[in-house]
């Protein structure tokens, strides 16, 4: 499913960004279940990967970079912006690396993206405190990684059978 | 889901039992509650010692940690979330509360482990 376009597939870029910003914005309204930081549901990781079946895994990076970059700066502080870099780069790296294999579904590509975003996280914070303390919190962050990929995957496969196959 | 989908959801589930379970091994009654800001140690209060303290975070942020029946826990905290303060009491060893934002680290360490500062402030 490759757009041969070019000002179309940058319409569509924006269009996503911008997907990623409002969907970033509902889960900053959702009440933390857990007193754990990081617990959340990565709605915006059905952006990237949708952006992963669309485009190129280096116009994915791109779009996964930007919108990054301003959710963070419209809604973070520089500090939080660390942690969804380390988190966001490591769990594309490993979406994409599984994606590559052919071997998983979209379930399995986006648990892996949940998963070592929350690993990222763990450990940029574990630096940044000078604390081991963190790695308590591995069994929580690594159970609410894999429910919140199964969950958005499910999703995206939703999603992604009621797009058309080419724009 | 594929086959590998599962294995990848079951390899990750045991490694989760895995640092559960030696989380909740390792852990003893503690002795000392470490506080750290920015990763420093800032102050360490003995747990069998009640007592109220406000602790300075990183950007002028305050905690107010309170140490109680041998337990620690914030009980206000002025940050954003205030996941810190939702966390509740810690006691054992390696037990932590953390607020992200102000950078603070409450830790309760056990007697082998007291770190040599030069000065506990009360």
């Amino acid at each position: 499913m490759q757009l041969h376009n070019k000002p179309k597939k940058i319409a569509y870029y924006g269009l996503l960004i911008a997907v990623a910003f409002v969907l970033s914005y509902l889960e900053s309204l959702i009440p933390a279940f857990v007193a754990v930081p990081g617990v959340k549901l990565g709605l915006t990781n059905l952006v990237v990967l949708i952006a992963l079946e669309y485009f190129g895994y280096k116009e994915a990076f791109v779009i996964n970079m930007i919108r990054i970059l301003l959710v963070g700066l419209t809604f973070g502080n520089g500090f939080s912006l660390i942690y969804s870099f380390a988190g966001g780069i490591l769990s594309f790296v490993m979406m994409v690396l599984l994606k590559k294999t052919g071997k998983f579904s979209l379930s399995g590509i986006s648990v892996s993206g949940g998963v070592s975003h929350n690993l990222a996280q763990i450990l940029v914070a574990a630096v940044i405190l000078q604390s081991h303390a963190l790695f308590y919190y591995l069994p929580v962050l690594l159970i609410s990684g894999t429910v919140a990929g199964l969950v958005i995957g499910l999703i995206s496969a939703e999603i992604l059978k009621r797009l058309p196959k080419t724009f | 889901m594929k086959k590998a989908d599962m294995v990848l959801v079951a390899v990750v589930i045991l490694a989760a039992a895995i640092s559960l379970f030696l989380g909740q091994f390792l852990k003893r009654e503690g002795t000392f509650a470490t506080v750290s800001v920015d990763g420093s140690v800032v102050a360490e209060y003995a747990l069998d010692e009640d007592g109220t303290y406000a602790i300075k975070g990183a950007d002028g942020g305050v905690n107010i940690l309170v140490i109680e029946d041998g337990k620690a826990f914030l009980s206000e905290a002025d940050c954003p979330d205030k996941l810190c303060v939702k966390q509740g009491s810690i006691s054992k060893v390696g037990g932590s509360i953390i607020c992200l934002p102000h950078k603070v680290v409450i830790e309760i360490t056990g007697e082998g482990e007291k770190i040599q500062i030069d000065a506990v402030t009360q």
